[in-house]
């Protein structure tokens, strides 16, 4: 089984590369571009075949490593099969 | 006095604050690998600079969990006085020991250069040695010095007077941000360091150990590590 985790910055929190990935996209004739915000994709493949648990393992471990709780909010998606 | 420095893969201020200790102590102190189980009994636990695991995922991150840490977060729990040192700082605040976290500089460079402070709190034995609203010249190399905190705790900080130093200009003076201001890296409130509840523990980005001997090319270190054997010796 595997899990998919995106670790982004809260919202409210200054993102000063996606502002500068902003600016570089605008620069190149991007410029329908309202904000950027840049974050973390993380993969882990699992031992656990039951999706709630391992949902639930998941969670734990962003909130005790893969994401600083302070400033980041994290997404779990769990891949069955 | 009995002082230990934390050695991570990684850590490259760690020789730097053993001399530093050395010179204000007179004696030797301990170095101890990241991997031990345990920090042998001692009156002060230093985790120096540098780049411990790379930084890899978040500067600080790995060496939170890394097991001399779940030791040294019992020690500063009961009372153990603890000095994290910029990327020891952000150690200090990924295992939980302090709070906030230290964010990518807000203009994304690493900086490297002098800076001033304002001694915040005299009353730790981390700042002693300082007089109240001293300005000292302390140099800073890191990449992720911007410190952030929710509104809550910031109050709490500074209700507290748990804010050590703060960055400021030649005369004293906070503000001034960007290029050529005070605040190197867009640190909330100008936050340079910051205490624990109980004032025994200290994060700081700034390197007093780098300016702790005049052939150095300045000495506004040495009063953090005199002030700490005088308290703790």
């Amino acid at each position: 089984m595997k899990a998919k985790v995106h670790v982004t910055l809260k919202q409210g929190v200054l993102d000063p590369q996606g502002k500068a990935v902003q600016h570089a996209l605008a620069a190149l004739g991007f410029d329908g571009v309202n904000d950027v915000r840049q974050g973390k994709f993380i993969e882990l493949e699992l031992t656990e075949t039951d999706p709630k648990k391992a949902e639930t393992e998941v969670e734990a471990m962003c909130q005790k490593l893969l994401a600083n709780m302070v400033i980041e909010d994290y997404r779990v998606d769990i891949l069955e099969g | 006095m009995k002082t230990a420095v934390i050695v991570f893969p990684g850590s490259n201020c760690d020789r730097d604050v053993q001399v530093a200790l050395r010179q204000s102590m007179g004696t030797e102190p301990l170095m101890v690998w990241h991997g031990d189980a345990s920090v042998p009994d001692v009156d002060l636990i230093v985790v120096p600079g540098g780049f411990s695991y790379g930084d890899y995922l978040r500067s600080g991150a790995m060496a939170a969990q890394s097991p001399v840490m779940r030791d040294i977060v019992a020690k500063a729990n009961r009372g153990v006085p603890v000095l994290g040192i910029c990327n020891g700082f952000q150690v200090l605040t990924e295992c939980g020991l302090l709070p906030g976290v230290l964010m990518r500089n807000a203009n994304l460079k690493f900086v490297c250069k002098d800076v001033y402070l304002r001694t915040e709190a005299t009353d730790t034995p981390f700042t002693s040695g300082y007089e109240q609203d001293q300005v000292i010249r302390i140099p800073v190399a890191h990449h992720d010095g911007n410190y952030f905190a929710d509104d809550d705790t910031l109050k709490r900080l500074r209700d507290e007077n748990r804010i050590a130093f703060r960055y400021v200009n030649a005369d004293g003076q906070t503000g001034n941000e960007g290029r050529n201001g005070a605040n190197p890296n867009g640190s909330l409130d100008d936050i340079a360091g910051v205490m624990n509840e109980g004032r025994t523990v200290l994060g700081l980005m700034p390197h007093p150990e780098r300016l702790s001997d005049p052939t150095l090319g300045g000495n506004d270190g040495r009063p953090m590590f005199d002030g700490l054997v005088a308290a703790l010796g």
